[in-house]
């Protein structure tokens, strides 16, 4: 608002003192981000909106085919088996992971003895990587599927569950923080006269705390249901798909999530290029259509302040 | 008048339940260091059991897993520490200039660029994966030297994002006292506008290094995978060629790989929190 009340005399300043001089700048300024912005994302982007429509080895021999990888990706029961199992991943997770951290976070802000040695405990699986971590619970959940005679990549429940449980334990941290950081910009005022009015604990927590912590709430959902679409390293590490089944002469991946399942297609062989790259196009289509509208849903209940 | 700090019956319950929950949130890496210290055979047939003497086996495992796989594990590390530090590096410098610009500039390359930053945000990394590693490859950037190029294209949106969001409340008189002082922009940026930009370049730092050193995919699709292998690509390949084999080194490995940043994590933890919940709100 601010900006907008400077006198016209001021936009000028602004213009001749700093704006002009930049600007010959240029050079220096943006173009070492924007040339490596070009190799290292738009370039690919584009190509890789073409390649969807060609059939290909390698970029140079690019041959036309229209929406052939597209229909090619969607009879793939693999594609579709790897959706299914990726909305229900999601769901899932999210819910676990945001109720778990909300929950942490709320005990975490009260008066505790060693709050914050718990929170740094509590956030520290976030720094290790997701390859790491898939190594790490492998181990441990074969050993605790071995006293029943079992192992993790036998059934595709396991592996699922195993997901869930690995992506937990990663992520609760980190929203906890973020959750943490909500209840700390709660207005003490605000609790004070909810306080003096007679409100319960409980009346507090969904009046006064829970609309003032939504902007959180949009966020960990938001970054919870981004993180989980793109997942690609935890499954790769934990179960790598397995088991799988033999359907109508194809392989089909069991725990395969949609990333992994782009990136196994390229694997296949050189005739099935050109539809992992539409799958990925479909995927790009689905996370960015998904976030936009889970933005758009909880950002019109935030408290305006 | 010493202050006693009284807390109530239910925090010290509370206290008590969250020493319980933290022993079972540390438990898994706990069962990777007690089972780096035993043979083989022990890890396979109980890995819940603590060594004793006829499983324990020293730091033999340590010894083997420096060179496991036939890849020394110290080349891993400093590829993996070189790749993360430069491309860090790049990336603050780089983006916060480019920010400064897009935010002060108000052209219509500038507002093209920052919308372009805004989108690459929500590209998952598999739309582009196969023609990055071809780009990548043809540019000869698929070395760890290079590869720092490949980070601050991808990683940019993000960072310029979030240095935008903070330069835009900066208070643009500084700048215009600075120019009047006799300052180009050049001065200006990096005497006035970098060191106000401290707090972000710390929250973009520890979430840029946390990606860049975690990476898998992208540099196991850039870098030429015989001779450069960053950590997550050799702990990959040990679980892939050798995790049946022997158990105890592959944890021994991976207890390595834990250690950097366990002690990174303890030395400035203050700072990755802070900077992580400052990163995501305004994300």
């Amino acid at each position: 608002m601010k900006k907008k009340k400077r006198s016209h005399d001021g936009a000028a300043v602004n213009g001749r003192l700093v704006r002009r001089p930049i600007r010959r700048w240029f050079p220096l300024f943006i173009l070492p981000t924007f040339c490596c912005f070009i190799i290292g994302f738009l370039w690919p982007f584009i190509q890789g909106i073409y390649l969807s429509f060609c059939d290909f080895n390698t970029p140079r021999d690019a041959v036309w085919v229209g929406f052939a990888n597209y229909a090619k990706a969607f009879r793939d029961a693999g594609f579709v088996h790897a959706f299914w199992n990726t909305a229900g991943f999601a769901v899932v997770s999210i819910i676990l992971i945001n109720v778990t951290a909300f929950i942490i976070a709320y005990a975490l802000t009260q008066r505790i003895f060693g709050a914050n040695l718990f929170r740094t405990v509590f956030f520290m699986p976030n720094l290790i990587g997701g390859v790491v971590l898939g190594y790490i619970w492998s181990m441990i959940f074969d050993a605790i599927l071995k006293s029943y005679n079992t192992y993790l990549t036998s059934s595709a429940t396991y592996g699922f569950w195993g997901l869930v449980i690995l992506v937990a334990w990663q992520q609760i941290g980190y929203m906890m923080i973020i959750y943490i950081a909500g209840f700390q910009s709660v207005p003490g005022d605000m609790l004070e006269a909810a306080k003096i009015d007679g409100a319960t604990g409980f009346q507090t927590l969904t009046r006064v705390i829970i609309p003032n912590v939504m902007p959180s709430i949009t966020i960990c959902t938001f970054l919870t249901l981004t993180n989980s679409f793109k997942m690609f390293d935890q499954n790769l590490a934990l179960t790598g798909g397995a088991p799988s089944v033999m359907m109508n002469g194809a392989k089909l991946n069991m725990t395969e999530l949609l990333a992994l399942n782009i990136y196994s297609t390229y694997n296949i062989n050189k005739s099935w290029h050109g539809a992992a790259q539409a799958k990925a196009v479909v995927f790009f289509l689905l996370v960015a259509v998904l976030a936009i509208a889970q933005l758009t849903a909880t950002r019109s209940r935030e408290v305006q302040q | 008048m010493k202050k006693k700090e009284n807390y109530s019956l239910g925090s010290k319950i509370l206290t008590v339940f969250f020493v319980l929950l933290c022993l079972f949130w540390v438990m898994p890496i706990f069962e990777v260091l007690i089972n780096s210290f035993k043979e083989n055979a022990a890890v396979n047939t109980n890995a819940f059991a603590l060594p004793n003497e006829d499983t324990f086996v020293g730091f033999a495992n340590y010894i083997k897993g420096m060179t496991f796989g036939n890849y020394p594990f110290v080349r891993a590390l400093g590829y993996s520490f070189f790749i993360t530090v430069v491309s860090v590096g790049l990336i603050l410098l780089f983006t916060s200039m480019t920010a400064w610009y897009i935010a002060r500039v108000d052209s219509a390359f500038a507002r093209f660029f920052y919308y372009l930053c805004l989108f690459s945000m929500i590209v998952p990394f598999q739309m582009v994966m196969f023609t990055l590693s071809f780009t990548a490859d043809q540019l000869k950037l698929n070395t760890p030297y290079t590869i720092p190029v490949v980070y601050l294209g991808f990683g940019a949106g993000m960072a310029i994002f979030m240095f935008v969001g903070f330069i835009k409340g900066l208070p643009l008189e500084i700048e215009e006292a600075a120019a009047i002082d006799g300052c180009g922009p050049v001065r200006t940026f990096f005497w006035v506008v970098l060191p106000m930009l401290k707090p972000t370049l710390i929250s973009v730092g520890i979430l840029e290094a946390m990606w860049v050193w975690n990476d898998y995919l992208l540099p196991y699709l850039v870098l030429n995978r015989t001779e450069y292998m960053t950590i997550p690509i050799l702990v990959q390949y040990l679980k892939g060629s050798y995790g049946s084999v022997d158990l105890g080194a592959t944890m021994a490995v991976i207890m390595l790989s834990i250690i950097p940043i366990i002690i990174v994590y303890i030395s400035c933890q203050k700072y990755i929190i802070k900077g992580v919940a400052a990163g995501a709100v305004k994300g």
